[in-house]
């Protein structure tokens, strides 16, 4: 199984916001166990796939230079459960950045209605005390943007295509 | 416009009751951000955050967390701060209260320091 819990980018503008969805499926072994007789996907997951999208949009801000990290999970509101079937569309908006960390605020909506409201806080681990170079290799962060249709709909704050960073283009 | 008194502690209040879970009451002007409000490290970061946007205000990361000066061996001795750390750390924190601090004051018992007080008095100083 991977750990990715959001399935596509829609929407990537750097800097400032980002939108992606996540398919329910019946087939996903997280349905089982979470509420016995009414498969629902767990709220945790959505907030793990918020700050998966958020995470992104904060690390994209520096170029993949910092090594970025979820630090709290702020007020969060669940408005309906998420069932087999749903769509939820996530969307992330870059709130504060600290030369530390950063927040963003993120909704998610399934069939128009507000299904979630989620505030993250993400800190950025120093140099050589809690990490040694990145978290991810970069040739793995790459293919898992590229995975999930990052660089088809990502654009700079002037709107123009992005197509590779050099931090991802590094030698591992 | 200046901010009355009131106005910055319902507003550092509000910032409080959001990033640590607490309620309204818990959040009194002699309350201590550790000890009573049960702040953690990454807290302090998230109040920063919020009051930032709370008061359109800049807050250096070592105006409130003077690391720097408790990490310093000029500053410190067997853990315990010198009298040129306490004039350092009254120099660089004009708005904390540090007398009761002053009197036995060891590195460990600074995170228990700042009250929500200070966080308003800070917030003043920085509003001018």
């Amino acid at each position: 199984m991977r750990w990715i819990w959001i399935d596509r980018f829609t929407e990537f503008s750097s800097g400032s916001h980002a939108c992606g969805v996540k398919n329910v499926t019946l087939g996903e072994e997280v349905l089982d166990e979470y509420c016995p007789g009414y498969p629902m996907y767990p709220p945790t997951l959505i907030i793990e796939g918020m700050a998966q999208l958020g995470g992104i949009l904060v690390a994209e801000h520096f170029s993949f230079e910092k090594h970025v990290v979820l630090a709290k999970v702020g007020k969060s509101k669940f408005h309906q459960p998420a069932r087999p079937g749903d769509q939820l569309c996530y969307e992330v908006h870059l709130d504060s950045v600290q030369d530390v960390g950063a927040t963003v605020v993120g909704k998610s909506h399934c069939e128009g209605k507000l299904q979630a409201e989620i505030g993250l806080m993400f800190a950025f681990l120093e140099e050589g005390r809690f990490t040694d170079g990145p978290l991810f290799r970069p040739v793995d962060l790459r293919s898992m943007l590229r995975a999930m249709n990052f660089f088809n709909v990502a654009v700079d704050s002037d709107r123009n295509p992005i197509s590779d960073y050099p931090a991802l283009l590094a030698a591992d | 416009m200046a901010l009355a008194e009131e106005d910055i502690f319902a507003k550092v209040q509000e910032a409080l009751v959001d990033a640590l879970g607490v309620d309204d009451d818990e959040v009194t002007e002699d309350a201590t951000l550790v000890g009573d409000l049960g702040a953690e490290s990454i807290d302090f970061l998230d109040i920063v955050f919020k009051l930032e946007k709370a008061f359109d205000i800049t807050i250096p990361r070592e105006e409130l967390s003077p690391e720097d000066i408790l990490t310093n061996s000029q500053y410190v001795q067997d853990g315990v701060v010198t009298a040129e750390g306490m004039a350092e750390l009254k120099r660089r924190m004009p708005w904390a209260d540090l007398s009761e601090f002053e009197k036995n004051p060891r590195v460990q018992d600074f995170g228990n320091l700042l009250t929500v007080r200070d966080l308003c008095s800070y917030v003043k100083s920085k509003l001018g």
